[in-house]
C-alpha cells in the first residue's frame, strides 16, 4: 500500500494563493474603475423618446403617444434586479396612492418577468417589455432600477437611477410630484 | 457632550489599538519581555473604550438625541426601545462600531482564555487582532463616524428600516458579526505560527475551540436571518442565494471546511499548511462579506461609482489583509513538513475530500456572487445568476458531500480496509436508499427520484451517524463531548437534508383571491377569510386578516396575517407580516397581498411541509459546535 507523504512544496505551490488573489483583485479593481460616471439624463425637460414595445401581459403595444394626458412614473425593472425586489413595496406603495405607474421590462425573460409579478404582486396599470434593450437605449437607461417621471404633456421631468425605496431618491421623486400635479401626493 | 465622549473614546481606541499591534510584534521579532507584557493590558484598555464608545451611541439612541445625525436616521420618537438598541447596528455607521467592539470582546476572551499560550505567541496573536481592529477605526474615523452631528436639529428621526423591526432580525446581525468576527482568531493564530515559523500542531488546537465558537454563532446567525426573511418577507422562502445571503454563506462553507481541517492537523499533523491556508481564506471570506455588503456594490454598482469612499477603503483594507498574509504565507509555509502519514483510505483522506468539496462550493457561490457585479461594472450587460444555477450546483456538491458524511466518521485515522468499511456500511446503504426511494412512493403514490435521493441522504446521514454513536456505548468507550457534539451536528446535518429535500418537493403555493366569509383548500387544509380589521401598533398602522384554518372539519389554527404600514415623516413604509403555524411535520403560512376592491383581498397561502427541520437542523450544528467546545481537553490547557 503506498504511503502517502507530504514533501516541501514548490514555490509555485506557496506563491499560487497569492497570484489567485492578485489575478481576482485586478479583476475586481478594473471592473469598478471602469464604472460609467453618474450624469443626470439629457433627456431630462424633453419629450419621451419615439418607441413602441409589446405588452408583457396581453397583446398589444405600448407607444410615446401613450403617456400623454396624465402624470406618469414609468419604472424600468427586471426579475434578475436585486435592487428592484428592494423597491417594489414602495413602487407598489406609489400606485396606491393614484399614481400612473407603467412598468418597463427590461432585458427579461418573459417568464421570469411574469413569476416576478405574480410573486410579489403588480402595481403597474402596463407593463411593457424590452427584451433585447434596444428601447432602452434610446431611454438612456444602463441599469435596473431606474424610474421615470413623465408629465402631462409627455415631458420627462425627473429621473431616479437606483431604487426609489432610498430615502433621497424618494424626497427628490416626491417633491418633483408635487411639482408637477401641485397635489399633495 | 456624550457622543462627543463617545468620539474621544473611539479615537483613544484607535491610538492604543496602534500601540497593541505594533509594539507586541517588535517585541516579539527582538524577545523583548516587556513589549511583549504589553499585549495584554492594551487589548484591555482598547475593549474599555471601544465599549464607552458603543454605550455612548447607545445612550443617543436611548434618550433620542436627534442631533447626531446617525441617531436622526435609524429611530424616531416612536420607536420602541428595544428597535432604538438594536437601531445602533440598524445601518452602516453603527455595524461597524458593532464590529469593532465584537473584535475587541473576542481580542480580551483570547488575552483571559488562553493562558497557557506561550508569550510570544499570545503577544503576537493580541498584535495581529488589534491590527485588524486599527484598520475597522480608521474606516469609522475617515469615512463612516456614527457620532457626526447635525444642525438644525430635527425635531423627529426617520424610523428605522421596519424590515429590521423584529426580534430575529434585531439579534441577526450580532450574532452573524460574532461569527465573522469570530473567525479572525484561527486568522491571528495562524499569521502568528507564520511569523514565529513554528507550524507545529499545537496551533491548531489552540485556534479549534475558538473556530468552533466562531462557527457555531455563524450557524446560528445565518440561521436567524433565514428564519427571519421566511417570517417578514412574506415570499414563504428560506434561502434566496441574494448576494448578502451568499456574502455569510461563503464564510460559513469555509469555516466548515476549516473545522474538520483543524480535526486532522491537531490529532494527526496533517495537513498543516493547507490548514493555515484555509484559516485566511476563512477571514478574508468575511472580510469580502462585509465588503459586499457594506460598500453599496450591491444595490447597485452605481451607488459605488458616486461614493466610492467607503467601498474603495475596505477594498484596499482587504488587499493588505488578505495580500500580506498569503504574502507572508508564501515565504514561511515552505519550512512546514506535515508528519502525519496516511494512505488513501482512511479518515485524512476523506477529511481533505470534505475540504474539498466544501471548497468547491465557497468557489460556486463566490462565482456566482461576484461574476453579476463584475459584468455589470465592466458595462458589457446585465447578467442573471439566479436560483436554477445555484440550485443545480448545489445538488450536483451535496452528493459526495452527503455520501461522505456517512463514510468518513466511520473510517479509521492512517489506514483503514475497504473491506471492513463496505462491510459496515454495505446494509445501511442499501436500507436508507430503498427507503429514501419507497417512501415518498407510499405516501404520494408518484415514483420520484430527486426526493427520493434527498430522502435516501437524510437518512443515510442519520444512520451511519446512530451506527457510530451506538457503537461506542456498545463498545464502553469513553465519549467525550466533542465526540457528542460531532454527533449532534451530523444529526443536524441530516435534518437539514431532509427538510430541504421535503420543502423543495411538496410545497404548496397559491395566491388566491378572497372574499370575506368565502374558504379555499389547500393540501386538505381549509382556509376560511374572516375579513380584514385594522390595528395600531407602537408605530405602525396596520391591515390585519383573520384566517380560520380547519382539518376536516375540525378548526386547527387561526392566522393572523398583516400589511404594515411603519409611520416615518410623511413616509409611510408598507412592510408584510407573514402569519404562520409551525407543527414539526407542517408550517401553514399566511401573506397578506393587495385589496382588491371594498373587501376582497389577495392572499398568498401556503403549506410547506417539515419546513421547520431546516432551522432545527441548524440549532443542532450549533448546539453540536457548543458541545464540542466544552470539552475537558480544551480546559485543560488553562493553567
Amino acid at each position: 500500500m503506498t504511503e502517502i507523504k507530504q514533501n516541501n512544496k514548490s514555490m509555485l505551490q506557496r506563491f499560487m494563493p497569492l497570484i489567485i488573489f492578485t489575478l481576482l483583485v485586478v479583476l475586481l479593481g478594473v471592473g469598478l474603475t471602469l464604472n460609467p460616471r453618474l450624469i443626470p439624463s439629457p433627456l431630462i425637460g424633453k419629450p419621451v423618446p419615439v418607441f413602441e414595445l409589446p405588452l408583457l401581459n396581453k397583446e398589444g403595444v405600448f407607444s410615446s403617444e401613450d403617456f400623454k394626458g396624465q402624470i406618469t412614473l414609468l419604472n424600468v425593472w427586471a426579475s434578475w434586479c436585486y435592487a428592484c425586489r428592494q423597491e417594489h413595496e414602495v413602487v407598489k406603495q406609489l400606485a396606491r396612492s393614484g399614481l400612473n405607474v407603467i412598468g418597463f421590462n427590461y432585458k427579461d425573460k418573459k417568464e421570469d418577468a411574469q413569476l416576478w409579478l405574480r410573486q410579489l404582486g403588480n402595481p403597474y396599470q402596463l407593463v411593457m417589455a424590452d427584451e433585447d434593450g434596444r428601447a432602452a437605449m434610446d431611454w438612456g437607461v444602463y441599469g435596473a432600477p431606474e424610474t421615470f417621471l413623465i408629465d402631462q404633456q409627455g415631458i420627462i421631468r425627473h429621473k431616479v437611477i437606483g431604487p426609489v425605496s432610498d430615502q433621497q431618491n424618494y424626497d427628490e421623486l416626491i417633491a418633483a410630484i408635487k411639482k408637477i400635479s401641485g397635489s399633495n401626493l | 457632550m456624550i457622543p462627543e465622549l463617545g468620539l474621544f473614546a473611539l479615537i483613544i481606541a484607535f491610538g492604543i489599538a496602534i500601540v497593541q499591534g505594533v509594539v507586541p510584534l517588535v517585541g516579539a521579532a527582538r524577545n523583548d519581555a516587556t513589549m511583549i507584557a504589553l499585549a495584554r493590558p492594551a487589548a484591555w484598555a482598547q475593549m474599555l473604550f471601544v465599549s464607552i464608545a458603543y454605550a455612548a451611541l447607545t445612550y443617543s439612541f436611548v434618550v433620542h438625541d436627534f442631533s447626531v445625525l446617525y441617531v436622526s436616521q435609524h429611530s424616531n420618537l416612536v420607536q420602541p426601545l428595544m428597535y432604538r438598541i438594536s437601531g445602533v447596528w440598524g445601518s452602516h455607521e453603527g455595524s461597524m462600531l458593532l464590529w469593532a467592539l465584537i473584535l475587541s470582546i473576542w481580542t480580551t476572551a483570547v488575552s483571559i482564555y488562553s493562558r497557557g499560550l506561550p508569550n510570544v505567541l499570545m503577544a503576537r496573536v493580541l498584535s495581529v487582532m488589534a491590527l485588524i481592529s486599527v484598520g475597522f477605526y480608521a474606516f469609522m474615523l475617515w469615512t463612516s463616524n456614527p457620532f457626526e452631528r447635525i444642525f438644525p436639529v430635527p425635531a423627529d428621526g426617520n424610523a428605522l428600516n421596519p424590515l429590521l423591526q423584529d426580534p430575529g432580525l434585531a439579534m441577526h446581525p450580532p450574532m452573524l458579526y460574532m461569527g465573522y468576527v469570530g473567525f479572525s482568531v484561527a486568522f491571528a493564530f495562524a499569521v502568528a505560527a507564520l511569523l514565529g515559523g513554528k507550524l507545529d500542531a499545537t496551533w491548531a488546537r489552540w485556534s479549534r475551540p475558538w473556530t468552533t465558537v466562531a462557527w457555531s454563532f455563524l450557524t446560528f446567525g445565518i440561521a436567524l436571518g433565514s428564519w427571519w426573511a421566511y417570517n417578514e418577507l412574506g415570499w414563504g422562502g428560506w434561502w434566496f442565494w441574494d448576494p448578502v445571503e451568499n456574502a455569510s454563506f461563503m464564510p460559513w462553507l469555509v469555516g466548515t471546511a476549516l473545522i474538520h481541517s483543524l480535526a486532522s492537523t491537531e490529532k494527526r499533523g496533517v495537513f498543516k499548511s493547507w490548514t493555515v491556508l484555509l484559516a485566511i481564506l476563512a477571514f478574508s471570506m468575511s472580510l469580502l462579506g462585509t465588503f459586499i455588503v457594506r460598500s453599496g456594490v450591491l444595490v447597485s454598482v452605481h451607488a459605488f461609482a458616486t461614493d466610492p469612499a467607503r467601498g474603495v477603503f475596505i477594498l484596499i483594507f482587504l488587499c493588505v489583509v488578505i495580500g500580506s498574509s498569503l504574502a507572508l504565507y508564501a515565504w514561511r509555509s515552505g519550512t512546514v513538513v506535515s508528519t502525519g502519514r496516511f494512505t488513501w483510505f482512511s479518515r485524512e483522506t476523506a477529511l481533505l475530500l470534505n475540504n474539498i468539496i466544501l471548497l468547491t462550493a465557497t468557489a460556486a457561490v463566490f462565482v456566482g456572487t461576484m461574476y453579476p457585479l463584475v459584468v455589470d461594472a465592466l458595462g458589457i450587460g446585465k447578467i442573471s445568476v439566479g436560483r436554477p444555477y445555484f440550485d443545480t450546483m448545489f445538488a450536483l456538491v451535496s452528493i459526495p458531500l452527503i455520501l461522505l458524511l456517512g463514510i468518513g466518521p466511520v473510517m479509521r485515522w492512517k489506514n483503514d480496509s475497504s473491506e471492513r468499511i463496505i462491510k459496515s456500511l454495505s446494509i445501511v446503504f442499501a436500507i436508507s436508499l430503498s427507503l429514501g426511494i419507497v417512501l415518498p412512493f407510499i405516501v404520494d403514490g408518484v415514483l420520484n427520484i430527486a426526493t427520493g435521493l434527498g430522502l435516501a441522504g437524510a437518512l443515510w446521514i442519520a444512520i451511519t451517524t446512530v451506527q457510530i454513536f451506538y457503537q461506542r456505548i456498545k463498545a464502553g468507550s469513553r465519549m467525550p463531548l466533542s465526540f457528542l457534539g460531532m454527533i449532534l451536528a451530523h444529526l443536524g446535518m441530516a435534518a437539514f437534508v431532509a427538510g430541504v429535500t421535503m420543502v423543495m418537493t411538496y410545497n404548496q403555493e397559491k395566491d388566491v383571491r378572497l372574499e370575506p366569509g368565502s374558504t379555499y383548500e389547500l393540501s386538505g387544509y381549509e382556509f376560511k377569510f374572516n375579513g380584514v380589521k385594522n390595528v395600531t401598533g407602537p408605530n405602525y398602522e396596520a391591515q390585519e386578516g383573520h384566517l380560520e384554518v380547519f382539518d376536516q372539519g375540525e378548526k386547527i389554527a387561526d392566522l393572523h396575517p398583516q400589511k404594515r404600514a411603519y409611520s416615518a415623516m410623511g413616509n409611510p413604509m408598507p412592510m408584510t407580516e407573514a402569519s404562520v403555524d409551525t407543527r414539526l411535520m407542517r408550517d401553514l403560512y399566511a401573506a397578506m397581498g393587495e385589496p382588491l376592491g371594498d373587501t376582497a383581498w389577495s392572499l398568498r397561502l401556503y403549506y410547506k411541509p417539515m419546513i421547520s427541520w431546516i432551522w432545527l437542523g441548524c440549532l443542532m450544528m450549533t448546539v453540536g459546535g457548543v458541545l464540542a467546545v466544552s470539552d475537558r481537553r480544551y480546559r485543560q490547557k488553562r493553567s
